[in-house]
Parts: C-alpha cells; structure tokens; sequence
C-alpha cells in the first residue's frame, strides 16, 4: 500500500457515482482535467504527457485519487434543467443558468484536504444502532468492486485466449514445415509455408492490435475502477502529420514499439498471474456463500472460516483492486525512455510553435509600428518643418499647422497606447493577473464576476499567457456566446494556476473547429499548460486552463509600504 | 495656488513646471519619487499635487499608491494623477473615498495646457477631473442593469460630462442647454442615483463613483 493511497477510494467513487446526477448538466467538463497532477507527477519524472484531445479527456472519470479535480458535488446548474437536453426553442431567452450569483465561484469554495473528502472507512461502519441504509450503500459498493475484479479477471482470460492464438499463429509455420518437409509434397510444403508467413504477418499484427486495444481498456479501468490513472505509451502514428501511410508504416509503426512488446508481456503476465489479485475478492465471497449455503461445509469451523474469509475479501477489496492497478501500472505504464522521448518530441512541437507565434507577433507589432505611430511622427516633422518655414510670413497659418502637429502626437500617443495594451498591458505589469483580468472585466460590455484567491505573482511569461487567454476567451464570449453573465475563477493550488471561465451563454463552443481555442491551447502548451472545454449545444460553456507555475510573494514597495 | 510636481521624467517634469509657471502656479517642490512626494506634501501644505504613476523604484503603480498614501497623510489634499494609460480599476481606487480633489487623466492632456490647468485648479478645489477616455470606455460598456440604466439618455449624458469634472455651466455649454436645465438633470441623477442631499461636490462625486460602478 503506497503511501498516497487513500483508504475507501474505490467505494467512495461508487457512492459518488450514484449520487450524481446526470453528467452533461454539469458546467464543468466532467474530467474537465488531465490526470490528477498529483498523481502523475508521482509517477512519472515529466509533469505532462502530450496534451491530450479534450474529447479524450471527457472519456475519463474521475478516478478517486487524492489529488484535486473537479468534484462531482457543486455543479452551478440546477438540477432540474438539464441543458445538454433542451432544445434552442425550449429555450427561456433569459437562462438562470449557471448558477445563482452568490455562487460564482465553480470550484468549491471550501477546498478540503483529500482526507476531508474521502473520509475514513471507518466512519461508514455503523457504530452503535445499526443504520441499515448505510451497510446496505456499504455492502452495494463492495459488491461492486468485487464484480470489477471479476471483469478484470475476465479481460485477463481474453488476454490468455488472444495470446494463445498468437502463440499458434507463429507456431504454425515450424509446425507445417516439420510435418510437411519430411514427406515428398514439397509444393505443399512451400504453399504452407506461404500462408503461414502471410499469416504471420496479417494475423499476427492484428492479434497484436487488440492486445494493445486490451492493454488501452486496462488502462482505462485501472483509472476508473482502481484509481491508479496509467498514461499511454504509444509511439504517434507517423502519417497523422501527413506522412506515407502503407501497410509497411503500418507494420513498422506497431512493430517497432517498445509499448507493444510491453503490452505482449503484460497480457501473458496478467493471463498467468495478476488475474489472482482481481480476482481474490469475488471469490472469497464465492466460498463465504458456499460456506453458508452448501450442505458439504458440515464442520461449523470451516463454515466460520469461509464466512471470515468473505468478510475479509469484502473489507478488503478496495485494496486488492488497487493493487492490482498498481501492478498493471508497473508494467502498463510508459517507461523513463518513453515518457521521455514522448517530452521531447512535445517540448519540440511546442518549441517551434511559441517560436512561430513570437515571430508572428513581432512582425505584428513592426507594421503596427511601421504603420502607425512612425508614419504619423513622419508626418509631425513635415508639418513642423512647414511651420517653420512660413512662421515668419503667415504666422496664423503656422499655428495651425502647429495645432495640426499636436493632434497628430495625440493620435500617435494613442496608437502606441494600444499597441502597448496588446503587448504587455500596463496594468499586468503593475498589479498582476487578478487586477490585469478586472481591469478586463470593466472594460467589457458583459457583467463579469471575478474571484481570484492568487496570493503572489507567477512569473511574468505565465501572466502574460494566461492573460491574453482570458482575453481572447472573453472576447470570444461576447462575440459568440451572447452571454449575459460570465464568472471568472483564478486559484492557485498544488503549483497549479487554475483559471475557469463560465459564461451563461447558449454553448456549443468546438475547439476543433474554432481557432481561437486552438490558438489558446498552443499559447498555454508552451507552459505545459493545458485547456479544457464543456460546452453542450444550449449552455453554459466552461473553459478551464490549467499552468503549472509557482507563485512569488507579492512586491511590496520599499518606500511606501502596503500603501 | 501652490503646486507640488512627482514626475521620474526630467523633460516632463521640467515642462510640466514651465507650464504650470507660465499660467501663474507656483511650483513649490518638483520631485522624482513617490518617498519625496509625501515629505513634500507634509511639509509644503501644497494646495495639489500632480503624480504620474509610474514612479522608481518598482516603475509600476507606486504613483497611485503615493497619491492615496499622500491623502492619507494629509487628509483631503487635491491630487491629479498623470499616466500614459487610463485603467478604469485606478480611476475606482482613486475616488474610492468618495470624496473631491481628485483628477485623473492621460498625460496627452498637457498639449492643451489651458484645459490642462484648467483641470488643475478644479481639482484643487476639490472637484474631479476623469480623462474622457475613462468615460468613453464606461459609455462603450453596455449597463443593461443597476441604477445607471434608470437614467435617461439625456441624464447619463450630464453624467458623464460630470464624471469628466465639469460644472453645470461648461456642461450647459457643451450640451447647448440652459444651466437650469443642467440642474435639473443633476437633481433628477442624484435622486435616481438615491444619493441624499449633501455638499453639491461631494454629490458630484459619488454620483461618478456610482457610474464607474457600473
């Protein structure tokens, strides 16, 4: 049991899950996040695997670890008005949705420790008068861990039949060879031969393919059921960046893998094995039913034993299935050169982008300036120079050449105000992000609610992205959205930067089709950061980023204080 | 009138000293820093104090900081506040106190230097003068609700000509409009705006406060 594990996970899950209402109501993606940092920071050396699709993300459930997410329990939409279900039509013009203003903040406004949260088995064991609805909850839960083990036992044994049938497909061509090649049907032989190797090379590969498609569901279940979220090990498909796509990439693609050879290796592992720790809860209680049930059990010892040993499994199964994620872990999840060659190609991509976007942007600011404030100082000298020289015959004349000048540096001052806003904006330099996104806020024609719990300042390249992201965000709000209200959340917790922004506008914002979001993603990906989106057709949208960064103590002025 | 300059900058400094001086104000200490500014207050007693916001050693907004810790230390002491940028957060944070003697305004308007010192000596009499590119974001905003919305088009007009600092008269002026009938769409804003009878400017400021508010 490692050290983070948190006792009644698993169960607790289950409990949740129950308790929770319909999942698109809810205004947050419902694993708005990426896998838990805490966690994946546990187990990898890399904060961040490649930025996962948002859509990618949606398909994972929370798993019970300890480290902060979404929770499930403060959806800021009531639970009567579905809006993933209304129609346009259906639609009041005038949504309650989100939330009632005193609740604007979309996370909980009390962050609890995961113990908090989770709390101790213990606890849920009656004490004194028996609370029948709670043992019952209790016992419904562990019941369906243990048929969670079950079907991990059962993928296990798909694992063992597809590894047989792997096994038999290479062994067909030794096998042929030696019963054919000592007889005269040597043509026979050949032909054999011939199918045996296509069928090394069509069946095989594709035996390989669903193993990694079994390895990909383990994966997906050791997060969902036993809390231990594994990351995905595979090598990209080379021809999704526009490469030659044959049978050849393809074969070279799965085959030169390392992640398929591990996945071989863990399939035979668990077929012989792991299935053991799956398995043990479901039939501890097997034997417990037997115990009391079967007339063969006579001896009253066996009978306690076999009922101790279903309690037993039932108390335990939690962790049994949690050890088994651990186990799958070990051999499922990406190795150090794999994880690390995935960074690097990462770290390439985003390297070349942020490099790519300063240089679009340094080009943008040199023809504003080009454009602006340089061709209007041009036109101040010309028309200086022209006062000048009729100052002496036409003086009224020069004055208004003069006042002509001075309008012309009032305009010049103003372009240059701007451009600045768009580079770096005053007010983030003074006063941090908080300030800089209320100053936002005014600015905007919607009513925006702000709360921010950001105690210091992130270094200025993370300001200054999480700002322009907030803006374009904002900016695509009222441009699409019609939005009336939108909240914006910032928080820093776990050496997280955490900025939600929620509006109450009609939804179906796609990130793959607009290329703002997109634009916000590649910005944020520089610093790890990542973005998610829950925007069903009819409301609200929610838009949470997420940069790793550590916050510094806030300047204060030597000379005037907290002033 | 007695005039105190806070300006990093020697050239606008010394052009802000020159000018001020050709209008007939007297200069009694130009400084660079926002720990000079408050010595300079407290013992000059100047009737106002001219800061631009940015001012060593942060160069961020020590000069709004200064300004308000300079009210502070001499309670209800004019201050005009100069930046290259106007934020709607300071222009709040400013009148926040709600009461007079406060100006905020881009430094372009020092190139009309009689609006200028005109602005000057309204706010060291303790009314406001707010830059009208303040107002001009606040109009652009869209108050669908809150008190503003109650008031008139012709009223929110006043309004924001008084948000500016101007009198009843040069509104009048500007509006082509009898200073009667500036009056009475005073009167209407300050009682549409629930702000009870008090000292004229005082109202005047609250009711801009109210208007930043949104």
């Amino acid at each position: 049991m490692s050290a983070g594990f948190t006792p009644g996970g698993p169960e607790d899950w289950w409990a949740r899950q129950a308790q929770k209402a319909p999942e698109p109501q809810l205004p947050w993606p419902s694993v708005p996040w990426p896998p838990p940092p805490a966690s994946s920071a546990r187990q990898s050396p890399t904060p961040r695997l490649p930025v996962p699709e948002p859509s990618a993300w949606q398909s994972q459930v929370p798993a019970s670890s300890s480290a902060p997410q979404f929770p499930a329990q403060q959806p800021p939409v009531p639970p009567s008005q579905p809006p993933a279900q209304q129609s346009p039509a259906q639609r009041s013009p005038a949504p309650s949705a989100p939330s009632a203003p005193q609740s604007p903040a979309p996370w909980p406004t009390a962050r609890q420790s995961p113990a908090a949260q989770f709390p101790p088995l213990q606890s849920s064991v009656p004490q004194s008068s028996i609370p029948w609805s709670e043992l019952w909850s209790w016992l419904g839960g562990r019941l369906a861990v243990a048929g969670r083990g079950l079907a991990l036992f059962g993928l296990a044994l798909f694992g063992l039949v597809l590894l047989g049938a792997l096994a038999a497909t290479l062994a067909l061509l030794p096998f042929l060879t030696v019963n054919l090649i000592g007889t005269d049907k040597r043509g026979d032989a050949a032909a054999a031969g011939f199918l045996a190797i296509v069928a090394w090379l069509t069946v095989g590969p594709l035996l390989l393919l669903w193993m990694r498609s079994l390895a990909r569901l383990t994966r997906k279940l050791a997060d969902r059921w036993c809390g231990v979220p594994i990351a995905e090990p595979y090598l990209p498909r080379p021809w999704a960046d526009g490469g030659k796509h044959g049978p050849r990439q393809w074969l070279g693609w799965l085959l030169r893998d390392q992640a398929t050879w591990r996945d071989l290796a863990w399939v035979a592992v668990d077929g012989l094995l792991g299935w053991l720790l799956a398995l043990l809860p479901a039939a501890l209680l097997f034997l417990g039913i037997l115990g009391v049930f079967a007339p063969s059990f006579a001896s009253g010892s066996i009978r306690f034993l076999a009922i101790v040993g279903a309690a037993a499994g039932l108390w335990a199964c939690p962790w049994l299935l949690r050890g088994y994620g651990h186990f799958a872990h070990s051999m499922l999840a990406p190795t150090k050169e794999a994880e690390l060659a995935l960074r690097v190609r990462q770290l390439a991509q985003t390297r070349t982008e942020a490099i790519d976007t300063s240089a679009a942007e340094i080009r943008r600011i040199e023809r504003d300036l080009h454009d602006g404030a340089q061709a209007r100082l041009v036109a101040m000298g010309m028309t200086l120079d022209a006062a000048g020289q009729i100052i002496d015959t036409n003086p009224d004349a020069a004055r208004a050449l003069l006042f002509e000048a001075r309008d012309a540096s009032v305009k010049a001052l103003a372009e240059l105000r701007d451009l600045v806003r768009g580079i770096h904006p005053p007010v983030l330099a003074d006063r941090g992000l908080t300030d800089a996104i209320r100053a936002l806020a005014l600015d905007s024609p919607m009513r925006i609610h702000v709360v921010s719990d950001l105690h210091g300042r992130a270094s200025a390249p993370v300001e200054s992205a999480a700002y322009f992201a907030v803006s374009e965000l904002l900016a695509n709000v009222s441009k699409h959205a019609e939005a009336r209200q939108t909240w914006i959340d910032i928080r820093h917790t776990d050496d997280m930067l955490r900025i939600g922004v929620t509006d109450n506008g009609h939804g179906g914002a796609d990130p793959s089709r607009g290329s703002g979001l997109r634009g916000i993603e590649r910005r944020l990906a520089s610093f790890d950061g990542v973005l998610a989106v829950s925007s069903p057709p009819g409301g609200p949208t929610a838009v949470t980023m997420e940069i790793p960064c550590e916050l510094s103590l806030p300047k204060t002025s030597s000379s005037l204080g907290t002033a | 009138m007695r005039v105190v300059i806070a300006e990093d900058l020697f050239l606008l400094r010394d052009g802000l000293t020159r000018m001020l001086q050709a209008h007939g104000l007297e200069i009694v200490a130009a400084v660079d820093n926002g720990a000079d500014l408050l010595a300079a207050v407290t013992a000059d007693k100047p009737d106002v104090a001219i800061v631009d916001v940015r001012l060593p050693p942060t160069f961020t907004d020590e000069g709004i900081r200064a300004a308000l810790a300079a009210r502070r230390e001499v309670p209800g002491l004019p201050v005009l506040v100069l930046s290259q940028y106007v934020e709607q957060l300071y222009a709040r944070e400013l009148l926040a106190s709600g009461s007079g003697g406060i100006g905020y305004l881009l430094k372009d308007r020092v190139f009309d230097s009689a609006q200028f010192v005109d602005a000057v000596r309204r706010v060291a009499a303790g009314g406001t003068a707010m830059d009208p590119e303040v107002i001009a974001r606040l109009l652009a905003r869209n108050t669908g609700d809150g008190a503003i919305a109650a008031l008139s088009p012709r009223e929110r007009e006043v309004l924001s000509l008084m948000a500016e600092g101007r009198s009843n008269a040069a509104i009048a002026q500007r509006l082509v409009i009898t200073e009667r009938a500036v009056a009475k769409h005073t009167a209407s804003i300050f009682l549409k705006l629930d702000l009870q009878p008090s000292d004229d400017d005082n109202r005047r400021v609250l009711a801009v406060l109210a208007y930043l508010e949104g």
